[in-house]
């Protein structure tokens, strides 16, 4: 299995508790998002907090952009507070002690060279200019998070880690912040990892993923790529789909439209706010995907593919099948029925027209 | 049966009193220092020792002063090990003196300063730790700048509970000090000292002192309890 992503930071953990190992090894990306995703007790919180050093127990290697954070053989180990790193927790935690203010500048006034993020900068990305001179414990919990993000970011960390920073919060604080760390994302030039067990914050986020599952590495890579393979565990295709990144290319002001283009075809779904041009991330779910061996006519299904078939997989039930296929460079996944693969002769190489019954924008 | 009633305090009552005013403040004052790297062992630590060291503090609070206080007696006698040691320091013997006096009530009152500042730092829990040690503070710097702040209520608990036990000691003192005015004499042993004379009118002022002073002490420590600690 290929899991090189990059050179930038190489990290070799074994941690050792009763009931659970983690082992992983793994070459990751110095830019853009890295999404460590799985399902709870799969590891990835543990090596998130490897990566910061807050295992001390730990063994193992961890290179970061060509310094030595840790190296169990030679004995090194940078502790938490050498290293340049952001860490956001589940829970805000904020210090209960200090104002909004106090607890940016807590971490700022630490760090004695290179602030490449402003605290003003931090304090705009995040929308809390209003909440500086709040006590913690009048803040909602979506404003802490944006506080203890922007704590975060305030020290000009070389490395963000971030572990489910939107776990603790309901969906309307989670729809609240997404748009932040999209910006965070478009805007500052650090690697993130993101720990993460939703789908749909990872494809929303991320540009890379680690697909973790007992402790160990199920796959890495891509975004895209990953999440179109086929072998993964059927834990994960329960919900398979891939990630599709594409441009507001029209507005159909009479039937309320817009229209979306991106490698390999478009697809309209219901009227966007978005300017022409904006990049926007949809996800197409395998089961919203249906084939067909000639373009339908008479179907109220407007969004119609022509692909080619890459492979077939098992799905989750004996009686599906995961196919993919190839839409002009964009990866599609489809679950069909065993008994359709059969009657429609649907085997590599052949090509189809892909039905799609819904796409599910996410932003 | 109450004699005759003197409201006004005697010279050696005086006496007492500051002596144990300045009894009280010194050994509150080195009980903070020692009680709370203890206190912080035992709140962090996941050793085998934790429950022998925790149930070696807390002995003061079961124990007879009159067994503690005989055991340190021994301990700093001539022949005991702390004698010995402090003799080859050319400071002499302990017992029956102010220093000796300081050094039992340490003893007899630590469990009154670890177990608060104790219970402060398990509440405050791993996380802030971690949180100060990713924005860069070491160690010592997040102990002053984050625990201490998160902690100060244990500590004015601490204190207050550490003061009063002392002021309100009475075996130990009478073991370890005796009864030498403006040495060792107590406010505690003074009290003693003026019953045993049929003195009541003495015993009852600095009696009813105490009496105010312990409810005063005690008033102050159960308002403050429900207030936040860092407003």
């Amino acid at each position: 299995m290929e899991i090189t992503l990059g050179k930038a930071i190489q990290a070799r953990f074994q941690v050792i508790w009763p009931g659970f190992t983690l082992n992983v090894d793994l070459d990751l990306p110095g830019r853009g998002v890295t999404a460590l995703f799985g399902h709870s007790g799969s590891g990835k919180t543990t090596l998130l907090r490897c990566l910061a050093g807050l295992e001390r127990h730990s063994t193992g290697s961890l290179h970061f952009k060509g310094e030595v954070w840790q190296d169990s053989t030679r004995s090194i180990f940078r502790p938490t507070h050498q290293r340049s790193l952001g860490y956001v927790f589940q829970e805000a935690s904020l210090f209960p002690h200090l104002s909004v203010r106090k607890n940016l500048e807590y971490g700022r006034k630490r760090v004695n060279s290179g602030h490449k993020v402003s605290l003003d900068h931090a304090v705009e990305l995040l929308g809390i200019g209003h909440l500086l001179d709040r006590m913690p414990d009048r803040l909602s919990g979506g404003e802490r998070q944006r506080v203890a993000i922007a704590r975060a970011l305030a020290t000009s960390p070389e490395l963000l880690l971030m572990d489910e920073p939107l776990a603790a919060l309901d969906l309307k604080r989670k729809s609240e912040i997404l748009p932040y760390l999209e910006r965070l994302h478009d805007e500052l030039d650090i690697p993130m990892f993101y720990v993460s067990h939703s789908p749909d914050e990872v494809a929303r986020l991320a540009d890379h993923v680690v697909l973790l599952a007992e402790g160990r590495v199920v796959a890495a890579g891509g975004l895209r790529e990953t999440l179109a393979r086929l072998d993964l565990p059927t834990a994960f295709t329960e919900d398979a789909g891939v990630v599709i990144e594409a441009v507001v290319a029209d507005h159909d002001e009479a039937y309320h439209l817009t229209r979306l283009d991106f490698s390999g075809g478009s697809v309209v779904v219901a009227r966007r706010q978005e300017a022409l041009g904006r990049r926007l991330r949809f996800r197409v779910h395998a089961r919203d995907v249906s084939l067909t061996l000639t373009r339908a006519a008479g179907t109220s299904i407007s969004n119609l593919l022509p692909a080619t078939v890459t492979d077939i997989a098992d799905a989750d039930t004996p009686a599906h099948v995961l196919v993919r296929l190839d839409a002009g460079g964009t990866p599609l996944i489809a679950r069909i029925t065993r008994r359709s693969l059969d009657h429609l002769d649907v085997a590599p190489g052949k090509s189809m027209w892909a039905q799609i019954k819904a796409v599910a924008l996410l932003a | 049966m109450f004699g005759e009633f003197h409201p006004a305090l005697g010279n050696a009552d005086w006496a007492a009193v500051w002596l144990t005013f300045r009894l009280a403040s010194l050994v509150t004052v080195i009980l903070m220092v020692v009680g709370t790297p203890i206190a912080w062992w035992l709140a962090r630590t996941r050793s085998k020792w934790k429950g022998v060291v925790g149930a070696i503090v807390a002995l003061p609070l079961v124990l007879p002063p009159t067994v503690l206080g005989f055991y340190l007696l021994v301990a700093m006698g001539p022949y005991g090990p702390v004698g010995q040691f402090t003799q080859w320091l050319g400071i002499g013997l302990l017992p029956f003196t102010f220093p000796g006096l300081v050094v039992a009530s340490v003893f007899y009152s630590l469990p009154f300063v670890v177990q608060p500042v104790q219970n402060a730092f398990e509440a405050i829990g791993p996380r802030p730790l971690e949180v100060a040690a990713t924005l860069r503070a070491n160690p010592w710097d997040s102990f002053f700048t984050v625990v201490v702040p998160l902690a100060k209520s244990g500590f004015i608990t601490a204190a207050i509970l550490g003061f009063a036990h002392t002021v309100g000691e009475f075996g130990v003192v009478l073991m370890i000090g005796g009864n030498i005015p403006e040495k060792t004499r107590v406010v505690s042993v003074a009290i003693y000292d003026h019953v045993e004379a049929l003195e009541y009118a003495e015993a009852h002022v600095l009696a009813g002192g105490m009496l105010l002073f312990s409810f005063l002490v005690l008033l102050a420590l159960y308002s403050r309890k429900g207030a936040s600690a860092w407003k």
